[in-house]
């Protein structure tokens, strides 16, 4: 899980799952508790989804929100 | 007199550190920070500085570089320089993608500089000049005079030469050229296989670049039964640093053990990781190190078993080399401690 995709895709990482930003990757400080939770809730998600799912090529895995 | 744009990053436009790493994209008539030094070395004007914050253009990259461009509509310019960038991973993506950026919009020459280990260069050296820079901004007036000597070159017309004689990293672009032995290919390739065939050193001609790639690993069945780990780079640590794990070119990774906790409380774990504002992650690491919702998935019984301890390191400035041996070094735990799959946290 990471910000800049770009070097996650460059570096050979084959599930990708991105993240809000750098210094904050799942929970936005500026915004309530209860909505970063839910951001973290949704993108681990993804990424635990993504641990079980068959893939040809490098991929980014969408998240929504 | 020939005119050249500089675009420079937050911290070298002495604007701020990583505080202001979010800092609008900005252009500036005249000279800032390492655009005087540019300035001094180079056959040009440097007319305009652009500056922009490292975070910025790394989290809303598309709107950073339509920002600049705009900026670049109205002006004269024949080169466009950015960095040096050294170690400094934002940075250097940054400079390549602006670079990469106005070369194609503006079909200008575009030259940055930084260190080999800076991940901007494997992303970016096959479509801009990429000097090789120093590690650390120590080396600031050698890369910007490596830089403004090759852009003179191209500014006063004079031929330039291969990327080890100019000092940028290969692009993968290819040249005819006449060798003066008027030897065939078909005998120098022969006499280099007599060479290797006698464990002597010779030069290939073209050398195949390594693709570092790992194999796809095969997806966890049952979700359900899987044992998870979590890993990060961006060092979350126990409040005392017990590994002492470097806060930058880290060569120390920890294990923890959270098993018995609900969630990474502030205060009890902090990040030591220099490459961002630790404000937000001392305050709550769980935005790092998602411990707090693993714990729910694994109540519901998303996951199977979550692995009782975290894996820390630091990833900022820390060798491919360095970070490669850490990462082996873990998966070796990983294997023995039976884990089926990871969640990795970068910063």
């Amino acid at each position: 899980m990471c910000n800049l995709v770009p070097v996650a895709l460059t570096v050979g990482a084959n599930r990708i799952v991105p993240t809000i930003s750098i210094p904050y990757p799942l929970g936005d400080p500026l915004t309530p508790k209860e909505q970063q939770y839910k951001l973290r809730y949704h993108r681990v998600g993804v990424a635990l989804d993504a641990l079980t799912t068959e893939i040809e090529d490098q991929t980014v895995f969408k998240v929504k929100f | 007199m020939k005119k050249a744009v500089h675009y420079i990053n937050q911290f070298f436009a002495g604007i701020g550190g990583e505080e202001m790493a979010d800092y609008k994209p900005e252009i500036r008539e005249g000279l800032v920070g390492p655009s005087l030094a540019l300035n001094s070395m180079i056959d040009a004007e440097v007319t305009h500085t652009i500056i922009c914050g490292d975070n910025f253009m790394g989290t809303h990259t598309d709107e950073a570089v339509e920002e600049i461009l705009k900026f670049l509509e109205g002006i004269d310019f024949d080169i466009f320089i950015a960095g040096p960038a050294f170690n400094a991973g934002r940075y250097g993506v940054a400079c390549g993608t602006i670079c990469k950026a106005v070369k194609e919009k503006f079909n200008v020459e575009a030259i940055t500089s930084m260190n080999e280990e800076n991940p901007g260069v494997d992303m970016f050296k096959k479509d801009i000049y990429i000097f090789k820079g120093g590690k650390s901004a120590a080396k600031l007036r050698d890369d910007v005079k490596k830089m403004a000597d090759f852009a003179n070159k191209i500014l006063n017309g004079k031929k330039t030469g291969s990327a080890d004689e100019e000092g940028f990293f290969e692009r993968g672009i290819r040249s005819q050229v006449w060798i003066d032995d008027k030897k065939t290919a078909a005998r120098r390739g022969v006499e280099m296989l007599i060479k290797k065939l006698n464990n002597e050193e010779f030069v290939t001609e073209l050398p195949i670049p390594k693709q570092d790639r790992v194999d796809i690993a095969h997806p966890i069945k049952d979700l359900s039964k899987a044992n998870i780990a979590l890993v990060t780079t961006g060092g979350i640590v126990p409040v005392e640093n017990p590994d002492r794990i470097q806060s930058a070119s880290a060569t120390r990774w920890g294990k923890y053990d959270i098993s018995n906790l609900e969630r990474l409380e502030s205060g009890v774990y902090k990040t030591i990781h220099a490459g961002f504002d630790p404000a937000a992650a001392d305050a709550d690491p769980n935005v790092i190190l998602p411990l707090d919702v693993m714990k729910e998935y694994l109540r519901e019984g998303k996951i199977g078993k979550l692995h009782k301890y975290f894996y820390s390191t630091v990833g900022t400035g820390t060798t491919q080399k360095e970070a490669s041996r850490m990462g082996k070094e873990i998966v070796e735990e990983l294997k023995k401690d039976k884990v089926d799959g990871v969640i990795l946290v970068s910063t």
